[in-house]
């Protein structure tokens, strides 16, 4: 199955009129207002258990996006979801989505409501930021009101409708879902100040009763855009639900509002009612609770006053919220006896496939990783270069040499192997504009390249020709010290062999004329290194090559390499087996590369620097083997036509 | 973060640097701008240990105008603390030579103030404005949710009484830019007891205090008395005590406004410049400062907390609110927390619960980390009780934050303090739900066996708070097993895949 195959694709239901009570229904679809995939998922996972027949998100509203769509899952198939960066483009596309889930942050929730309020088509509207500034939420709600829009929130985590819609992360993760019955509707429905409350009720109701038809949390904020009167009202007004429970909350007056609506007979259902906070009277001074409304200005405010006044207009209000579970099983099954409410038929409990990760997460699954890393770490506290803390390779001062040796080499090295490291890139830092790779570099930078184009056209150069007489040097000659070839009988072979020994001869320098940079590795090396059999071999080789010709003495390369291969084999860090492999995989040559990008940037800031122009070879510079005026002649007779004149010619 | 009470110092420096610069909302621009020049604010703050001596030396270097001769003061507290001049926190009249040994008295000691206990730190100093009784206004301003009201009383003063009752009143509607009232009803509704050649400056006043409340989001903000002085130029007007209360969520919008306001240079204060500071502030001035109120001096941790949870999304809230308490809570959710501290209450034991606090909104692992070392640090400070201690781990169904993750943090923070939690014989007990619950539940469970401490735990299948009248009465609801001994409780996969 070609993965196209496995993608889902919905067209936009057809609309229909829905009762005002109704906020949400199993055809409702929405925007989400920010990247939330979590969330998204959530929603379209909830959509599928309650066997909706459409995703309940219609696409993804995100400002700042670059992206197009963004898949989700839809049951074990997936689907895009449209991702807009203009509130305008989503609603003008999706003339029947009537709800925004509104993800933005509480600096940018304000005018992002503000603006979903000027397209009549959004009807409700769930805030999910907390902290939103009081006179913003108010701003918000006053003219959500002007418009008859339902704002849910600010600072919640949203509501749910079993079997229709569920806001955000309301209700959890799908195992809640399950374990609360929330994939179909039973009978009570609930407002809460709480959103992780709410979902505690979710657990209360489905366990006491048969289920939640609808639940809402309002928000812990003091001035919530719709309060417990208004989802009220709409529970009133449905007649599918039949019990409705209210959690109120100590801060504020709302909760006298439903009082005023049962006294008055505008609401005739039974409410099961506790206000939290019952302990803040007990405290001395005054406590601010999480929620930013928490906190009462007057007695009326105490969530004592609240219960005792909503106890004594007819709610059912048990002695301690512990024993709410009770109340409201009590009120059930009596109104189950009275034939109020007839129990129903258990559906099928749904399944719906366990995501990767979690699955991952909770130790379920296992799968081989596609990559490995030996070498860093930065997925805890502190970045690892081979389980060193970076504030300890600081702290520690073990500078670039330590850090090379904990990364290429996985382990401290002693100090004098790091401070090598650090002299053979100060060493092969640079060797003037003339050599190849500088070259290279400075052509590529004045064709105005970028950077890294002009870095990486000199390192394009390195090989075996140029800058690779490290890696060669260290191959030859330490397999002719392991054959035990004495340094002449290795002289001898390599000539035989045509072949000119990697390491040797130098343009201008001579033994009587050193070259200081061979001198500075030997003394170095020499001074610190616990043996140094194969620079003392080489150092023989010399002798031989240079009895032959003055200039053949042993270069830097040569120096270096050698070195390298005495380092390696005898600071105690390395096995045989390891040095070997480190050689083999072009460790030499990777010092060389990393030591000449810090010429190479040079030369191409030097050349920016100077602001020099487009290099074009001149023409007296290169031999011209295929003469330009033969090329000429011949087109020209060609297109005169006279091609038996120009057969003789040539 | 919510609305939160500032310094009565504050406040003035907000409405002296504001009055003449918010904009006003009234169809016409006030007659009298109210350019207050530099206020006369003098600011002291007393710490343990420092001699008030030298504390009056700073003051007079940085307010050189405490000095003038022949000048009068009115001193005060200045934290929070209502009806001061009735508790004898109030000198009126006095020179600055007799200002200083009252505060010295009074300052860095123990006091009760209507049965709160608490300790003066925080002094205001400021010029003596002597007026008659009769210039004496009442003016208030709140917000409610359908808009702010202004409510004003033509008799200002310490005795104004209930002024709720009394009070002339108007409700700004939210919609200002529509439906501000015209001076003509302000004036009507407001000013009908206030003789009639002030009503244009008090409109005037009016107009722009409101329009600093709205531009500065204040939510509250009262001054009793407000004073109004006829001179031969014209009024005076002066705001002797002033409490006010500043959105805190609003810093993000107004944060750089409060923080000119108490700029040196708006304060008209003298900075000798530490010249090895080079520390750049982000806005003119420092920023807006929220005292905790009186008698709850923010502690350590609680102020250690208060900074995590600024620099978080996620939250994290703590109140110490009895530190020799025997029961200690680390409860998850603010709805979650009050239910526990409600049921703890309920059940007799509000007298012995140490603290409130929470953690919400997803924390990580090393933010849950350093609350629960936070809490457990105060739990087990001095000598152990013969009872023991009792500590709630508690939480309702989250509905996002990981209960793993979190929950590896307060394991973290229990093997920090294993010896300290059997020196004080803690017994521990555990409810939660929400994702990654069963992981979580399980890890707390090795740890406790592992860590040797006495552990109860429960799932979901626990009312939220019913560990609470388990622990402390001992009633065991039915049907409800610990984690680890029921059927509901095996590792479950999510919708039994």
């Amino acid at each position: 199955m070609s993965a196209n195959e496995n993608i889902s694709r919905f067209d936009a239901p057809v609309g229909k009129e829905h009762p005002a009570y109704e906020l949400f229904h199993n055809h409702t679809r929405s925007f989400v207002y920010g990247l939330q995939p979590r969330a998204c998922q959530g929603m379209l996972d909830f959509d599928f258990i309650c066997k909706r027949e459409n995703p309940s998100v219609a696409g993804v509203i995100y400002p700042f996006g670059g992206q197009f769509v963004t898949k989700m899952y839809w049951g074990t198939k997936e689907t895009l979801l449209p991702v807009y960066q203009q509130v305008e483009k989503a609603a003008a596309k999706h003339p029947e989505v009537d709800v925004v889930v509104n993800f933005a942050s509480s600096r940018s929730v304000y005018s992002s409501t503000m603006e979903l309020l000027e397209y009549p088509q959004f009807r409700t509207i769930a805030i999910i930021a907390e902290g939103v500034p009081e006179r913003r939420a108010r701003e918000i709600l006053h003219k959500a009101q002007k418009k008859g829009v339902t704002i849910i929130g600010p600072a919640t985590v949203g509501g749910i409708k079993p079997g229709c819609f569920k806001v955000g992360n309301t209700g959890g993760m799908m195992d809640n879902i399950v374990a609360s019955k929330l994939y179909r509707p039973g009978s009570v429905a609930y407002v809460s100040k709480s959103g992780g409350m709410s979902n505690e009720l979710n657990n209360i109701i489905s366990h006491t009763t048969d289920g939640v038809y609808e639940g809402i949390a309002i928000g812990g904020d003091r001035y919530p855009g719709t309060t417990f009167i208004d989802h009220i009202l709409r529970y009133e007004a449905d007649p599918k639900c039949k019990i409705i429970v209210l959690l109120g909350e100590v801060g504020g007056v709302e909760e006298y509002r439903v009082i005023e609506a049962v006294k008055n007979g505008q609401i005739k259902k039974p409410i099961v009612a506790w206000a939290i906070g019952t302990c803040a009277s007990m405290f001395k001074t005054e406590v601010q609770f999480g929620h930013a409304g928490s906190m009462a200005n007057s007695d009326l405010e105490t969530a004592k006053a609240k219960n005792a006044a909503m106890k004594s207009a007819g709610f059912y209000v048990p002695d301690t919220f512990e024993d709410m579970p009770e109340v409201l099983a009590e009120l059930y099954e009596k109104m189950v006896a009275k034939g109020e409410l007839s129990r129903i038929s258990e559906p099928e409990v749904p399944k719906i496939p366990i995501d990767y990760s979690w699955a991952q997460e909770l130790g379920l699954i296992r799968k081989p990783a596609a990559f490995i890393s030996t070498i860093s770490d930065d997925r805890g506290q502190e970045l690892l270069y081979a389980g060193m803390p970076i504030s300890e390779v600081f702290k520690e001062d073990i500078g670039i040499g330590g850090v090379m040796s904990l990364l290429w080499f996985r382990r401290r090295l002693p100090d004098y192997a790091s401070k090598f490291l650090e002299m053979v890139l100060m060493l092969t830092a640079d060797h003037g504009p003339a050599v190849s790779g500088a070259m290279n570099t400075i052509i590529t930078t004045r064709a105005g390249k970028d950077l890294i184009s002009s870095l990486v056209a000199g390192l394009l150069t390195i090989g075996t020709r140029f800058g690779g007489a490290l890696d060669g040097a260290a191959t030859e000659f330490t397999t002719a010290y392991d054959k035990g070839l004495s340094p002449r009988q290795f002289v001898d072979t390599m000539r035989k062999q045509n072949k000119l020994i990697p390491g040797i001869g130098h343009r201008v320098k001579s033994r009587n004329n050193p070259d200081f940079r061979v001198e500075l590795v030997k003394d170095f090396v020499k001074k610190n290194f616990p043996s140094t059999q194969l620079l003392d071999y080489a150092l023989a080789v010399e002798e031989v090559t240079t009895s032959k010709k003055d200039n053949l003495i042993l270069n830097v390369d040569g120096a270096i390499a050698v070195s390298f291969v005495d380092l390696m084999r005898s600071c105690g860090a390395f096995t045989v087996e390891e040095t070997e492999d480190y050689l083999k995989n072009g460790v030499l040559n990777g010092l060389f590369v990393l030591g000449r990008s810090i010429g190479l940037i040079a030369h191409h800031l030097d050349q920016k620097r100077l602001k020099t122009g487009l290099y074009r070879h001149p023409w007296d510079d290169i031999t011209y083997l295929v003469g330009q005026e033969a090329i000429q002649k011949k087109r020209v007779e060609i297109s005169a036509g006279d091609v038996s004149k120009a057969k003789t010619r040539s | 973060m919510s609305a939160k009470s500032i310094h009565e110092a504050d406040g003035k420096a907000l409405l002296a640097h504001f009055l003449s610069k918010a904009p006003v909302w009234a169809e016409q621009q006030p007659i009298n701008t109210f350019e207050m020049g530099t206020p006369k604010l003098a600011s002291l703050t007393f710490e343990d240990g420092v001699a008030p001596e030298q504390i009056f030396a700073a003051a007079e270097k940085t307010y050189p105008w405490l000095l003038e001769s022949g000048a009068k003061f009115v001193a005060k507290p200045d934290q929070l603390i209502k009806r001061r001049g009735k508790a004898g926190l109030l000198v009126l009249n006095k020179s600055w030579e007799e200002c200083k040994p009252w505060i010295a008295e009074r300052a860095a000691k123990p006091i009760n103030v209507e049965g709160i206990d608490g300790v003066l730190r925080t002094f205001l100093v400021e010029p003596f404005v002597p007026h008659d009784q009769k210039h004496e206004y009442y003016i208030n301003i709140h917000s409610v949710r359908e808009g702010d009201w202004i409510l004003f009383y033509h008799e200002g003063g310490v005795d104004v009484g209930d002024v709720d009752a009394k009070a002339a009143k108007i409700l700004i509607p939210v919609d200002i830019e529509n439906e501000y009232p015209s001076n003509a009803t302000l004036t009507k509704e407001l000013l009908a007891h206030v003789p009639e050649d002030q009503h244009q400056t008090l409109l005037d006043f009016i107009n722009r205090l409101y329009a600093v409340y709205v531009d500065l989001q204040f939510t509250y903000l009262e001054i009793n008395p407000l004073v109004v002085i006829p001179t031969a130029q014209g009024v005076e007007v002066h705001y002797l005590d002033l409490a006010g209360k500043l959105d805190q969520t609003a810093e993000f919008e107004c944060g750089p406004k409060w923080a000119a306001a108490r700029s040196p240079a708006a304060l008209g204060q003298v900075v000798t410049i530490d010249a090895g500071s080079t520390k750049v502030s982000i806005d003119a001035g420092p920023a807006m400062v929220f005292p905790a109120p009186f008698g709850r001096e923010l502690s350590k941790e609680e102020a250690y907390i208060a900074e995590l949870d600024s620099k978080t999304g996620a939250s994290l809230k703590l109140t110490v609110l009895n530190a020799k308490g025997r029961i200690w809570t680390l409860v998850a959710g603010g709805g979650a927390s009050v239910v526990y501290a409600d049921a703890i209450a309920s059940a007799g034991f509000a007298d012995e619960l140490a603290n409130y606090g929470e953690y919400s909104g997803a924390p990580n692992e090393t933010q849950t980390y350093e609350y629960a070392k936070t809490v457990l640090d105060l739990m087990t400070r001095g000598d152990a009780h013969p009872e023991g201690k009792v500590l709630f781990i508690g939480g309702g169904i989250a509905n996002f934050t990981q209960v793993g993750s979190t929950f590896k943090g307060i394991i973290r923070a229990f093997r920090d303090y294993q010896s300290s939690l059997h020196n004080h014989k803690v017994k521990i007990y555990v409810r939660r739900g929400g994702p990654n619950w069963q992981e979580g539940l399980r890890l707390i469970k090795s740890a406790g066996d592992e860590l040797n401490l006495p552990m109860e735990i429960y799932g979901p299948d626990m009312h939220v708070s019913g560990i609470v009248p388990l622990a402390l009465l001992g009633k065991r609801p039915k049907n409800v097993k610990p984690f680890g001994t029921g059927p509901s409780t095996e590792a479950s996969t999510p919708l039994g895949v």
